[in-house]
C-alpha cells in the first residue's frame, strides 16, 4: 500500500490535506491546503523554527524552497493520477522579497505535463500577491498509474 | 619511591593532555566567533543540521536522518527542502569564510538553482560541502553539492547568487 493508494481511499482529491499530512516533512512545515473548486492555495502558517536570519527575523531560504517544491508537486497531484509520488529533477528558486515572520501563501502552474516529466511553476506571497517573496520553476519525474 | 614517581608522570601527562585540549578548544570557538557563525539558524538546528569544517571559502555541514525530514513515506528517502535548506544555508557560510568578507557584512540568497542526480538514501547521514568561488563587491558566487560519504556519487548541486550589504536592522521585518 503506498501513500497515495492509501490517500485516495481517504477521499483523494477531495481531501488533499490528508494526503500533506501523511507526508513527514510537509507535516513538520505545518502546511495546510484551502480548496476552491479546482483551485488550491498552500498555506505556511509561521512559526519560530523556520526562520533563516534572527536579525530582521527572515524565513530561512530552506523553507520558502521546501514551500515552493510542496505547493508544485500537491498541484501536480491533483491534475494527474499517478502511482508514487512525483520525483523532483531540478528546481530553480528566485527569492524575490525577504520573507516576513508571518503566514505565506503559494499557488502553482503546472506549465507543461508529458507522461514522464512535467514542469511547474510556483510563487508564494505574503500581504500581496502581486508582490511574490519568492518563485521557483521546476522539473518533475513522473510514475504514471 | 618508583611508585611515587610513576605518579608524578601520570599526572604531569595528565596536565599536558588538558592543556592541549584547551587550546584546540580555545582555538577552535575564536574561529567561528570570528565569523560570526556561532549559532546555527533556528531553521537549521531543527532539521539537525550540523557544522563540520570551515574554512578558507569552503564549508561542510552534516544533516544527520531524521523521520521528520522524509519526503516519500513509501521509500524513506529525505524530502527535496531538507537538501534545499542544508545547500544554502552552508552556501552562506562559505562565503563568510572568504578572505573578502567583511565582519558586520550582511547577505540574502538571491536565487539558488538545485539538481538531484539521485534520491539521498534513508538512514544515511547528508553532507553538504560548499565553495564560494567568486566574491564582488555587490555579489557572492557560490557552488555546493549534497552526497552521504563518497563525494563522487552526489545527491545533489547546486548553483547559488547571492547579494551582499542587504540591510539587516534589527527587527526590520517585524
Amino acid at each position: 500500500m503506498t501513500v497515495l493508494s492509501e490517500w485516495r481511499k481517504q477521499g483523494g482529491k477531495e481531501n488533499i490535506q490528508a494526503l500533506v499530512d501523511a507526508l513527514p516533512f510537509a507535516k513538520f512545515l505545518d502546511i495546510r491546503i484551502d480548496r476552491k473548486g479546482n483551485e488550491i492555495t498552500t498555506i505556511l502558517p509561521f512559526r519560530d523554527e523556520l526562520v533563516g536570519n534572527i536579525a530582521l527575523p527572515a524565513i530561512h531560504g530552506g523553507a520558502i524552497g521546501s514551500f515552493l517544491e510542496i505547493t508544485s508537486v500537491i498541484q501536480l497531484l491533483l491534475l494527474t493520477d499517478l502511482e508514487r509520488l512525483p520525483k523532483t529533477i531540478d528546481i530553480s528558486v528566485d527569492f524575490l522579497r525577504s520573507g516576513r515572520p508571518k503566514e505565506t501563501y503559494g499557488r502553482a502552474i503546472v506549465t507543461r505535463q508529458g507522461r514522464r516529466v512535467a514542469s511547474v511553476r510556483a510563487e508564494i506571497w505574503q500581504e500581496e500577491k502581486a508582490r511574490p517573496i519568492a518563485a521557483a520553476h521546476g522539473q518533475y519525474l513522473l510514475t504514471p498509474g | 619511591m618508583r611508585r611515587l614517581t610513576i605518579w608524578v608522570v601520570i599526572l604531569l601527562l595528565n596536565k599536558i593532555f588538558d592543556n592541549l585540549i584547551e587550546h584546540f578548544e580555545g582555538n577552535l570557538s575564536s574561529m567561528f566567533d570570528a565569523k560570526q557563525i556561532s549559532e546555527l539558524p533556528p531553521l537549521a538546528k531543527a532539521i539537525g543540521m550540523e557544522l563540520v569544517e570551515i574554512k578558507d571559502r569552503f564549508c561542510i555541514v552534516k544533516v544527520p536522518y531524521a523521520a521528520h525530514l522524509v519526503g516519500d513515506p513509501d521509500t524513506g528517502v529525505l524530502h527535496g527542502g531538507v537538501i534545499t535548506t542544508a545547500l544554502d544555508n552552508a552556501s552562506g557560510w562559505a562565503i563568510r569564510v572568504h578572505e573578502d568578507w567583511i565582519d558586520g557584512l550582511s547577505m540574502a540568497t538571491l536565487d539558488i538553482r538545485i539538481d538531484y542526480m539521485r534520491p539521498a538514501e534513508p538512514h544515511k547521514d547528508l553532507i553538504v560541502q560548499s565553495t564560494c568561488y567568486k566574491m564582488s563587491k555587490n555579489v557572492a558566487f557560490v557552488r555546493a553539492f549534497a552526497h552521504q560519504g563518497d563525494p563522487d556519487d552526489p545527491v545533489a548541486t547546486s548553483v547559488a547568487a547571492f547579494m551582499l550589504g542587504t540591510p539587516n536592522t534589527e527587527g526590520k521585518n517585524l
